[in-house]
């Protein structure tokens, strides 16, 4: 036998059983154990039920924290959001593009649902309020302008929402160029910004009307059930964070094992959420495939356990295995 | 002329005619030798199967049992009724609190059986179907988690995507559809797993529960006693049978 | 509609178990905690039937 394959496979000195048999009723005890499966999951279910926490809507979003919702829309609009400067499977853009060495498996797998965040979250569905001439009108201003003229528009809009947002994260005082009342917003552009005003408010409007949840659902045909385009502007915005970390649901709460409340959540992935905590992991922009390819990898080893040499001779080392036969080791009489 | 005799074929024919038996006789065959009834059910186990931590395989096939059940009540009435009434909630609760029995059962099951190295004696097949069902049923509840259409689901949603796109998987698995997802959960992935749990159990009846370590004491006498027919050390597990009871 | 209310309710931020890096839900560490308890019960309790088998081995 080569040294591979004796590596491969060691010496198995286990012999087949032939010794004695006794009386074991193996569906009897399929049926007991899904009773008493079944009573601690009732017992449970009776005494501590499960979480449901209700779902954000844009709505929701919108009428709660106005601000951040103009602060996102404008970002899908001039394409700097985290959505618009993703890449694939979304765009072609490279913002969230992660590889490993010589491994680019995002890019070759490609743009498989496209979203154009202009177009998708703003334009289109500003196009659908047609009883607002004026509207259509900036809209249509907005669509014909070249590309420069649109960013020299949104960056005077975008900028005091930007310095405010800012000023809140380092809790300074804002510039007060931003405002609300009602549910309104008002931005004190730091230039022209052309009809983008308008269009951000009528999107507000639309927002808060619960017309934009709808919209951004249906949008291209009637039956649907894929909720990306919703799910990625709302994540793009700052209400579904504020509730994750209220429920302890972020990367660095270790959130990948939590569940909403005070619920057990996902105990089993626990090897997986530590390896984002640990560097370089931690700080790396491509910590997901890193993560994943080392998970793989383990993967794979528990799965070849029974070839993997000291792994698999430990249970003969450790010797847990003498109080599971205890009483088939007594029986021999050869004792401890 | 009985519905097993057609017309022409002879019963029993012998093992040169087997070769042109119909592929369902020839399945029958197969399986009844890999697998006679006797080994298929037996109604006895080894002597040395006298540890709480046995019950641990059939524990986590019984919370298998009690998530589809729950879980075909919940995919009776749709995806959104749990939300609505009580008892919708009620069997919501179950589902999630099997989930959790599963893994937690499975994992003892594994640890024990890790630690009686129960890939022994030609039962590496075993022991592969088992680890690939544990990793199978992670993204089998990370589909249902994402189909819950609450804020769990929006957030687990939107943060696996990430994940799973810097591998590639994403172009092709997006947790954000969920239609998509309720499709792989409901039905994909059980179908996986249930078929995976069928061939690992099917292993189990034809090895035989792994016989137990011989002790370092029996292999040297074994050893000093060379030659005796009787000895232990020897290359090689043959198949264990389940047999009769005592 | 009736709904059925939990015994204890859990729907509150959960407390948290935090050293050094490491931060586990109580709920994580408690069924964790029970898996090791759950898994040393399991080999070191006496199984019932040693009766059978002490027969079959005769």
């Amino acid at each position: 036998m080569s040294r591979l394959a004796r590596l491969v496979h060691p010496k198995d000195d286990t012999q087949a059983w032939k010794g004695r048999y006794y009386p074991y009723d193996l569906v009897k005890e399929l049926v007991i154990a899904v009773g008493v499966i079944l009573v601690i999951v009732v017992l449970l279910t009776v005494l501590l039920s499960s979480p449901d926490d209700k779902p954000s809507t844009i709505a929701q979003w919108s009428k709660q924290k106005p601000v951040d919702f103009v602060t996102t829309a404008i970002t899908e609009l001039d394409g700097t959001s985290a959505t618009a400067e993703y890449g694939p499977p979304y765009n072609h853009r490279s913002g969230s593009v992660q590889h490993f060495f010589i491994l680019h498996p995002q890019r070759w797998l490609g743009v498989s649902h496209p979203i154009d965040t202009e177009r998708d979250f703003v334009l289109d569905p500003l196009r659908k309020v047609t009883s607002t001439p004026a509207l259509q009108a900036a809209v249509s201003q907005y669509e014909a302008a070249p590309k420069n003229q649109k960013a020299q528009w949104t960056e005077a809009y975008a900028k005091p929402l930007e310095e405010t947002a800012t000023a809140e994260e380092e809790k300074k005082q804002p510039p007060g160029t931003v405002s609300e009342s009602n549910g309104s917003v008002v931005v004190k552009p730091s230039g022209d910004a052309g009809p983008v005003p308008v269009l951000m408010g009528a999107l507000l409007l639309a927002a808060q009307s619960g017309a934009l949840d709808g919209d951004l659902l249906t949008s291209g045909q009637f039956y649907q059930t894929d909720y990306t385009k919703p799910l990625l502007f709302m994540a793009d915005g700052g209400l579904l964070d504020e509730r994750a970390e209220q429920q302890h649901l972020l990367g660095k709460q270790w959130g990948l094992m939590n569940e909403t409340g005070s619920y057990p959540g996902q105990p089993w992935l626990w090897l997986y959420a530590l390896w984002y905590q640990v560097e370089p992991m931690k700080s790396s922009p491509n910590a997901d495939i890193q993560v994943l390819l080392i998970m793989a990898l383990m993967s794979l080893a528990f799965i070849c356990i029974p070839i993997i040499p000291g792994v698999r001779d430990l249970p003969r080392r450790i010797p847990i295995y003498r109080l599971i036969w205890r009483e088939h080791y007594r029986s021999l009489g050869t004792g401890s | 002329m009985s519905v097993a005799e057609p017309a022409g074929v002879e019963p029993q024919a012998s093992a040169v005619e087997r070769k042109h038996e119909s592929w369902t006789a020839r399945v029958r065959e197969a399986a009844v030798d890999a697998l006679p009834p006797e080994k298929l059910l037996p109604d006895g186990q080894p002597t040395y199967v006298a540890s709480w931590i046995y019950l641990f395989g059939v524990a986590s096939i019984a919370s298998l049992v009690v998530i589809i059940a729950s879980g075909s009540i919940l995919a009776l009435k749709g995806p959104a009724w749990w939300h609505f009434t009580g008892v919708g909630h009620f069997f919501n609760s179950i589902h999630l609190w099997a989930v959790e029995l599963f893994f937690f059962v499975m994992v003892v099951h594994l640890w024990g059986k890790y630690w009686v190295a129960a890939w022994r004696g030609g039962r590496v097949r075993v022991w592969i179907t088992g680890a690939i069902i544990f990793l199978i049923a992670i993204p089998t509840a990370l589909t249902g988690y994402v189909s819950q259409q609450n804020f769990d689901a929006q957030w687990i949603s939107t943060q696996a995507k990430d994940a799973l796109n810097s591998v590639g998987v994403g172009a092709f698995f997006n947790v954000t559809n969920f239609g998509q997802m309720y499709s792989w959960h409901v039905l994909l992935f059980p179908l996986a797993v249930v078929a995976l749990v069928a061939g690992h159990v099917l292993l189990v009846r034809t090895h035989g529960v792994v016989p137990p370590f011989e002790l370092q004491k029996r292999l040297e006498l074994a050893g000093a006693r060379a030659g005796d027919p009787s000895a232990g050390a020897g290359a090689g597990g043959r198949d264990g049978g389940g047999g009769g009871g005592a | 509609m009736i709904v059925l209310a939990a015994v204890f309710n859990l729907n509150h931020p959960a407390h948290t178990v935090d050293w050094h890096f490491i931060h586990l839900s109580v709920a994580n560490v408690v069924v964790i905690g029970l898996m090791f308890v759950v898994f040393a019960l399991a080999i070191a309790l006496p199984f019932p039937g040693a009766e059978r088998r002490r027969r079959a081995l005769k």
